[in-house]
């Protein structure tokens, strides 16, 4: 029987949750690297025994951890990740000059076809490169040479590249998101970049129209299209048909259209699943009733998903990376909170159980389809 | 030999329990302390100084002898007690948090 294996990383270590096909009973694992702020885990499509694992520390530092045995075992592999070249510099938040510096990896992306092959986004806003299976980094700096790099600024949590996109129908195309940059396209590779952010409109710019600074919190996409991509930015949910050349507003009916993760059904390219939050300085839902809203017509139309979900005086958040999708009959939906809690729905979103209520505060949710 | 004691997050990566220790041919300063640890452990790379910069971390700390010496040059001796390894070398994390 197939099943899942639900990766979760949080402030003080990551959790393995596995279950069957049914996905009732959980067998919680962990923690993992205890201590240790683990900003991301995730298995490799190509290999789902190969595990990536970004640990970090305000102590210690970067370490990256490698699994090929589904997460019984890690091994530390390579933490050198130096900038290409000169470095440079991005705004700091006073619109002043500020040096790039390393200071963590938010997201790492195993390729779709190499279990040796991985990608990490940086803070700070730098794309890194691994082909042997973590052991050496090697900046994509074309990213950074974009032309735009000295304009981009950090957002309230950092400069942070937090997507990374691989289109499974072009070897060639990477898309990433930056806050508070924008996303950007590579059709080679990752050697030169497009910034794709018309049609995006923020306020709290000068220029809400401008080519970069947009602070785009997660973008989304179906395998079986793509093309066509889903945002969630600071504020805004957005879509483009024409891969990120151009966007267009997709909030409708939501209680606040500002929050973190946005998810598409492993099924259904259509249906997008967000988690409204109040606004960007009351990180909590709005009403403190925790929904998960899902749009089955890419956008505009959205209903309330809280069957399961605390509806009073709940005050978490639902962190960009924290929510994942399996892709068994009945897709399964994945949320982790702040709060600690992670929860599951084996029914697209239709009613939802916690499998574990008291974690650290959870910073990523990654799910694997086990055959 | 050299003692060197780690905060329990970095003897836990290296996966040691204890002081650790490592033979110095020359003259015993941090950097060539930390220098031989990160042969002996490279795992610690990048854990106790910056891979590029090779500057001190900044929540960590270097004590001997009872002395703080972590804004002392890295390429000061230390003291006669911990070239000799009769005192240890110490690698602390700073006390942040509540």
């Amino acid at each position: 029987m197939s099943g899942v294996r639900v990766l979760v990383g949080t402030r003080k270590g990551a959790f393995i949750l596995s279950s069957d096909g049914a996905r009732r009973k959980w067998r919680i694992d962990g923690p993992h690297f205890g201590g240790w702020e683990i900003y991301h885990l995730k298995g490799s499509p190509a290999d789902p025994h190969r595990l990536y694992a970004s640990q970090c520390s305000g102590w210690f530092g970067q370490m990256i951890q490698r699994s090929s045995d589904g997460g019984r075992t890690w091994e530390a592999v390579g933490n050198d990740f130096r900038y290409d070249g000169i470095k440079g510099t991005h705004q700091w938040y006073d619109g002043t000059a500020h040096p790039w510096e390393f200071k963590r990896v938010w997201h790492l992306e195993p390729s779709l076809t190499d279990p040796d092959t991985v990608y990490a986004g940086a803070e700070d806003a730098a794309l890194f490169r691994s082909g042997d299976a973590g052991l050496t980094w090697t900046e994509l700096s074309g990213l950074r040479g974009h032309g735009s790099g000295p304009r981009w600024q950090p957002g309230a949590g950092g400069m942070c590249l937090h997507t990374i996109l691989l289109d499974p129908a072009n070897a060639g195309r990477i898309f990433i998101a930056i806050s508070a940059a924008g996303a950007f396209r590579s059709d080679d590779a990752g050697k030169t970049w497009k910034a794709i952010n018309r049609g995006l409109r923020s306020e709290h710019i000068p220029d809400p129209e401008a080519e970069v600074g947009h602070c785009v919190h997660r973008i989304a996409m179906h395998r079986s299209r793509p093309s066509v991509l889903f945002m969630q930015k600071h504020w805004d949910i957005m879509r483009s048909d024409d891969a990120g050349d151009t966007w267009r507003e997709v909030s409708g009916n939501l209680p606040s259209d500002f929050g973190f993760p946005i998810e598409v059904h492993a099924h259904e390219p259509e249906t997008i699943y967000v988690v409204p939050i109040k606004s960007d300085s009351e990180h909590y839902p709005p009403d403190g009733r925790l929904r998960v809203y899902r749009s089955r017509q890419g956008g505009n139309e959205w209903e309330a998903l809280s069957k399961g979900l605390p509806q009073r005086d709940c005050f978490v958040n639902v962190l960009r990376d924290a929510m994942a999708v399996d892709s068994l009959d009945s897709c399964g939906v994945y949320f982790g909170t702040t709060g600690g809690q992670v929860y599951a729905s084996a029914d697209s979103g239709d009613s939802w159980a916690p499998i574990v209520r008291d974690l650290p505060a959870v910073l990523s949710v990654e799910v694997q389809t086990l055959p | 030999m050299i003692q060197v004691a780690l905060p329990q997050h970095l003897r836990t990566l290296a996966g040691v329990e204890g002081a650790v220790r490592v033979e110095i041919r020359g003259q015993v300063t941090q950097r060539a302390i930390l220098d031989a640890v990160e042969a002996s452990y490279p795992v610690l790379a990048g854990t106790i100084r910056d891979r590029a910069t090779q500057q001190r971390r900044a929540f960590v700390r270097f004590f001997a002898c009872g002395e703080d010496v972590s804004l002392e040059s890295p390429d000061a001796p230390l003291p006669e007690a911990v070239a000799s390894g009769k005192e240890p070398f110490l690698i602390i994390g700073a006390i942040a948090g509540g």
